[in-house]
This record gives C-alpha cells, sequence and structure tokens, in this order.
C-alpha cells in the first residue's frame, strides 16, 4: 500500500471541500448579532386574573381541541394539543397565575440545533416551525431548556407543536391572539426593547409591588417572552438555574474545532505514514544486508 | 474488448450467474440461533408496520421530556462507540504499519461498515417524518449550526469510506482483478479521510448533548464530553472486536488460515494493552471532571451511586483486568475485561442519553417491549449480513491466489 501524489491530492481535495463548509459554519451563529428589533410579549402575573381566555383563543386560533374544561393546577405543560397553558400557584395565601408558552428565544437553542433550519427564528422574534424542512428527529425538543416543542407521537404524519407567536397574525399587522383577547391587559405585544422600558418603569413605580427582576431579560441570552411578578421565580415554576449564556455557545467550541481538526489531522495523518511507512522500509533493507 | 465492459473477469452473464448463486444460504438453515432471530427479525417487522401507519407513539414510550428512545440511545449512541474498532485499527495498520494486525483489518472493516448502516437505518426508523430526510442531504436546507447536522453528514461520509476501505473484498470474491486494483490504490486516501471522519462524530455524539446543559446530571455532563466520547469509543471498538474476533474464531472455524490461532492471541494481548493505555486517560479525566466541577456531595446519593457502578465497576475493574490480563497473557481474563467494559460504555451512553437526562422526572421512562424488539433485531439483522459475507468473501480466509502476496489484506 502506498501513496502517491494523486491520493495525496485526492486527501487534500476531500479535506478542502469539508474546510468550506466548515467556513460556513463559522459565519453562521454571527448572523444572530446583526441588530435586528425582536418583537416579544411582557406577561406581568400580577395582573393575571386567571381566566384562561388565552388558552381558548390560542386554541381556536392554531385550529386545536378546546380544552376549556380541563382542571388548572400548578405543574402543567404545554402539549401538541395545548400550546399556552395557565397555572396556579398558591404564595403565601394568594392566587398566582402564569401563563407557559414557548419564550421565543433570542438566540434559540431548538434552531441552532435544527439540521434542516425547519425550526428558525424570524426577523420579526417569533420562532416558527416548517412542515416541509423537518424529518422529526426531535433534536429540538432535546435543545430547548424549557422544554416546550412538543412531538405528535400518534401521529403518521406527525408535527412538531409549539407556540408561534401567531406569526401569520403578525403579519397582517394584528397582535399574538392571546394578547389581543386578554381582558386584564396582563400580557402586552410590542418590541421586546420597549417592553423591557416598560417592565421596568413598572418595578421603579411600585418597588413593593413586584420582585425586581424582568424574567427573560437575560436568561439564556434574553427571551422574546418576558415576566413580572410579586414574587421570587423560583416559587412560581420558572427555571431559574439556566444561566445567561446563550444556548448555541455551548456546543459553539466544538463546532469550532471542527474545520481545525479537518485541516491538521489529516496532514497529520498523512505525515505519520510517510514516516512509518519509510521506517519500515529501512527496517527492511537492513534486515535484506544482514 | 469485453474487458472494458464488465468489471469482472467471469464475463457479464457468468457474474450474474454466480452472485445468484451465492445468495442461496449455505450450511443448515434451521439452527436455533436461525431459527429464533429470524422470530425476532419478523416480529419487528410487524411492529415497524405499526410504527408507520399509525406514529411512533403507538409502538415507542412516547415521551414528550424524554424525546429519544431506545432506538437512538441503544442503536445510534451506543452502537456508534462500538463501531469504532475500525477507525482505531485501521489507524494502527495503515497509518501506523503495525503489520501484526493486519490479519484482522478486513473483519473490524465489515462490522464497522455494517454497524454503520445498520444503525444509520435505526435512525431512520426512529425519524417522525422521514421523507424529509432529504433536506439536509441534497442541501436545501443545510442547518449548518447544528451538531445533529455535522454528525449526520459524518455518518454518511464515513459509510461510503468504510465500503471503499472493504471493497477490494468485493472485488475479490467477484474476480474483477482490474478492479480490485483501483480499489485498493484509494485505500490510504480513505482511510485518512475515514479516521478525520470518526474523530469527529465520535466526539459529536458527546457534543449533541452540549445544550441539554440543564437536564443531564451533572456527574454525567461536562464540556469534556465530546473529549469522553472519543476516548472511549476506542476502547469501546477494541473490546467489542475482540469478542466478536473470538466468536469468528470459534464460529468459522473451517475458514481460518492455519496460523490464525497464534497471531491471533498476539492481536488481543495488543489489544489490552491499548484499551488499558486509553482506559487510564479516560478515567483520569473523568477523574479531573469530577474534582474540577466540585460534585462530591453528589456522590452520595442514589444516583450517584450509580455513577460509582459505571466509573468503578465497568471502567476501573476491567482497566485492571486488561492490565493483569495482558501482563499473565491471560486470554479468559481479557475477554472477561472486554465484555466488562462492553456493559460500561452501554450503561454510560444510555446515562448520558436516556437516565441520567432528566433523572429526576418523576414520570419514569422505560422503553417497551417493542422497543427492545426492534433494537435487538436491528443487531441480528447486522449479524445475519456479517456472517453471509464472511461465508463468501474473504474476510478471514486467504485472498485468492491471484492478489499479490505483498497486497494481502
Ligand atoms: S423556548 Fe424552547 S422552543 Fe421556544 S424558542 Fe426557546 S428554545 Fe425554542
Ligand atoms: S424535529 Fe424537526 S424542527 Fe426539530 S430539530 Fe428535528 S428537523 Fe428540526
Amino acid at each position: 500500500m502506498s501513496i502517491n501524489r494523486r491520493d495525496f491530492i485526492k486527501t487534500i481535495g476531500i479535506a478542502g471541500v469539508t474546510l468550506t463548509v466548515g467556513n460556513e459554519l463559522l459565519a453562521a451563529p454571527k448572523k444572530e448579532e446583526k441588530e435586528i428589533e425582536f418583537s416579544g410579549i411582557l406577561i406581568d402575573t400580577t395582573l393575571c386574573i386567571g381566566c384562561r381566555t388565552c388558552e381558548h383563543v390560542c386554541a381556536e386560533t392554531n385550529g386545536l381541541p378546546d380544552t376549556s374544561d380541563e382542571e388548572t393546577g400548578s405543574n402543567r405543560q404545554p402539549t401538541e394539543k395545548q400550546l399556552c397553558v395557565i397555572n396556579t400557584f398558591n404564595v403565601d395565601g394568594n392566587e398566582i397565575f402564569v401563563k407557559k408558552q414557548c419564550m421565543h428565544c433570542n438566540q434559540p437553542a431548538c434552531a441552532t440545533g435544527c439540521l434542516t433550519k425547519a425550526m428558525k427564528k424570524t426577523d420579526e422574534g417569533p420562532v416558527i416551525w416548517t412542515a416541509n424542512k423537518c424529518m422529526g428527529c426531535r433534536f429540538c425538543m432535546i435543545n430547548c431548556p424549557f422544554d416546550i416543542p412538543k412531538f405528535e407521537y400518534h401521529s403518521p404524519n406527525p408535527k412538531i407543536q409549539k407556540c408561534k407567536m401567531c406569526f401569520e397574525r403578525l403579519k397582517e399587522g394584528k397582535k399574538p391572539a392571546c394578547v389581543e383577547n386578554c381582558p386584564a391587559e396582563a400580557a402586552i405585544f410590542g418590541k421586546r426593547r420597549d417592553l423591557i422600558e416598560i417592565a421596568k418603569a413598572r418595578i421603579y413605580a411600585e418597588p413593593d409591588k413586584y420582585y425586581h427582576h424582568i424574567y427573560g431579560e437575560n436568561e439564556v441570552g434574553g427571551t422574546g417572552v418576558l415576566y413580572l411578578a410579586s414574587v421570587p421565580f423560583e416559587k412560581l415554576g420558572f427555571k431559574t438555574n439556566l444561566g445567561a449564556t446563550p444556548y448555541p455557545e455551548y456546543s459553539k467550541e466544538f463546532l469550532y474545532a471542527v474545520p481545525v481538526i479537518f485541516t491538521v489531522l489529516p496532514a497529520l495523518l498523512l505525515g505519520m505514514h510517510s514516516a512509518s511507512k519509510s521506517e519500515n522500509n529501512k527496517i527492511e533493507k537492513e534486515e535484506s544486508y544482514e | 474488448m469485453n474487458n472494458n465492459v464488465n468489471i469482472s473477469d467471469r464475463g457479464s452473464k457468468s457474474l450474474i450467474r454466480f452472485v445468484i448463486s451465492e445468495l442461496k444460504p449455505r450450511g443448515k438453515i434451521f439452527t436455533p440461533f436461525n431459527i429464533i432471530s429470524g422470530l425476532i427479525i419478523l416480529l419487528s417487522l410487524v411492529i415497524l408496520v405499526i410504527r408507520f401507519a399509525k406514529g411512533l407513539g403507538s409502538v415507542a414510550d412516547a415521551s414528550q421530556l424524554h424525546p429519544w428512545g431506545l432506538w437512538i440511545s441503544f442503536n445510534v449512541i451506543t452502537g456508534v462507540a462500538f463501531a469504532g474498532g475500525a477507525y482505531v485499527l485501521t489507524f494502527m495498520v495503515y497509518i501506523l504499519n503495525m503489520k501484526k494486525y493486519h490479519s484482522i483489518v478486513r473483519m473490524t472493516v465489515l462490522w464497522g461498515f455494517l454497524a454503520y448502516s445498520f444503525y444509520a437505518g435505526a435512525l431512520i426508523l426512529d425519524l417522525g417524518r422521514p421523507w424529509n430526510i432529504i433536506n439536509p442531504i441534497i442541501g436545501n436546507s443545510f442547518g449548518l449550526s447544528s451538531v445533529l447536522f455535522l454528525v449526520a453528514w459524518h455518518f454518511i461520509l464515513y459509510i461510503i469510506a468504510q465500503f471503499i476501505e472493504f471493497s477490494p473484498a468485493i472485488a475479490e470474491w467477484l474476480e474483477a482483478k482490474r478492479l480490485r486494483k483501483i480499489l485498493v490504490s484509494l485505500t490510504i486516501g480513505t482511510v485518512i479521510f475515514g479516521i478525520t471522519l470518526s474523530v469527529l462524530h465520535q466526539s459529536g455524539l458527546g457534543a449533541l448533548f452540549m445544550m441539554a446543559k440543564a437536564k443531564i446530571h451533572p456527574l454525567w455532563y461536562s464540556e469534556f464530553l465530546p473529549i469522553l466520547f472519543l476516548i472511549s469509543s476506542i476502547f469501546a471498538g477494541l473490546s467489542i472486536i475482540i469478542v466478536v474476533g473470538s466468536i469468528c474464531q470459534k464460529v468459522f472455524k473451517n475458514q481460518l488460515k492455519s496460523d490464525y490461532g497464534d497471531s491471533y492471541k498476539n492481536i488481543v494481548f495488543g489489544f489490552a494493552k491499548i484499551c488499558a493505555v486509553a482506559m487510564f486517560v479516560y478515567l483520569f479525566l473523568r477523574l479531573l471532571v469530577l474534582i474540577h466541577s466540585q460534585q462530591w456531595a453528589l456522590i452520595n446519593t442514589h444516583i450517584g451511586y450509580w455513577f460509582l457502578l459505571e466509573i468503578l465497576g465497568f471502567v476501573l475493574v476491567p482497566f485492571i483486568f486488561f492490565i493483569y490480563g495482558f501482563k499473565h497473557r491471560s486470554m479468559l481474563l481479557i475477554h472477561i475485561a472486554s465484555i466488562m467494559t462492553i456493559i460500561g460504555i452501554i450503561l454510560n451512553r444510555l446515562n448520558v442519553s436516556m437516565i441520567a437526562y432528566l433523572w429526576n422526572d418523576p414520570l419514569a421512562h422505560y422503553p417497551t417491549w417493542m422497543e427492545i424488539v426492534v433494537s435487538v433485531s436491528v443487531i441480528l439483522a447486522q449479524i445475519w449480513i456479517f456472517r453471509w459475507i464472511i461465508y463468501r468473501m474473504p474476510i478471514l480466509r486467504k485472498s485468492p491466489d491471484w492478489v499479490p502476496e505483498d497486497e494481502e489484506k
């Protein structure tokens, strides 16, 4: 077995092709840094009266079964049949209602991991899913820190279901259905930056009423849905251990290493191969002299 | 003139006749192994019909919180670690020129090639919308920021690379002398390419879980996961070759060259040494991770004991056995060590992807019997094909006489 010049060029050629793919890959995450004003939703749990109107209009808008007679609880999760849920918490004798749905992260883990770009962050802000791209690998479900995407396990043509911030309505210039129909104005829709200002203003205006934190301002690098509350968020079932690092950062290191390994390793292997071969030849020659 | 048309020197008509005659089974058909494995495979075909007609949830434990079940955790993530023997061995034989291991290369590459093909198949069974698998392949929708995208592509390319590495055996079987020459000339290039791909996707399987940071128990999650997956694939792959190789030696006695026994022993001792070194590095790294993360307190919990069982029982103990087995030239000890290592790797991969993944989820997640049947039959089908090829092509036996001696295998 010997390597000649042609093989060498072949090897390098293959490495080169992959390298260009690798370079594109390096460029990919940078796109998110581009200055875009995402839209978002601010949910003020101190205003929510727990009427569950949002649950009903959400089901209606998305063509899903109405679940208005379902019991509430403190640990209901969005499902493939119900994209947003209201949970009830009892803190120091007060009932607090919390709406739960996709957070529409600024740098969503679900979309970063999606190998078909079926899941993607739109320039407007919503994170949406495209049926004819998705291959149903469910990696988005593994990656989402909030366990939001849900899969239709009992369908031969399954979809990934999650809140899409009523992306179609937004394009028609309307607000998300849940926001538009909230009778208590507990949820407001707007540019994320403005929503943060509003939230801060509310905390400043009534410092005793609010717990001084906007959930989603920094969590996992910032989310499109923001929350205000009167008590610490861990009491309301929020994950408070997620950190402020954008989730794509965690796999970036590996992705950056890929093109480097692809250039260095083949060259190294080739070098080792020639070295060991010539050494072998030497030994063989010496043996034949003896 | 005829030669330009026919890849084989047999002539095209007789080539077809030859291939058809080779398709017929050899040896006894109704052995216990064949009957049992045949029934299991049939059963799993029925299960798969249900799966595609009614959705994954009708046969698998459909959990929204544990989106990846046994087929991914066991067949893909664990199985690929075991297929790692091929890249380690091709590295030793073709790059480092360690001639001693030459006789076992073909078997290992064949095992690796089949493992990858079948486990990639298992992956497709698990896809909810498999008809869209074309998207990330033909490039109308590249998710370049996805680790899974890289892993998937490396799988595909590596399957092709392994096929080329293995193809001289097919050419020898078909007596295609000229084709063989061309294929052999490709070997070193594909080997280099294949090793690079392997290094990347073995570690990539670990990197898949990087964004599941908040979900995997801190005793298992660390940013070293890709490196740990890579290093453990070395001793996982070699251990499985030791076991498969020894079984082959018993089952395919009539295929072996007369001096095979002794050289095989030497090969196994060599593997034992490499396993021990790799396991030492692996243990050291895991210890480092543990110290670094300051998770001592977590050890004294139920899942902490489980962690200790994995590390001490199925890495440290087989590590010691490998060393002893090597020193005292004990095949028995090395075989025990290999089997324990295999169990340890299964434990580790299932831990990361299933057991320690959302370990505190009150809704326990168990695979259904149907998932298990399909998982097992994927491996059985692989063994069937493996056996079929070994009986027909020069894998364990000598290459035909027309192959130049210094090029054999
Ligand atoms: S909450 Fe989950 S599903 Fe929603 S955008 Fe963030 S990562 Fe994606
Ligand atoms: S299941 Fe679909 S949307 Fe989710 S990661 Fe896979 S291809 Fe992307």
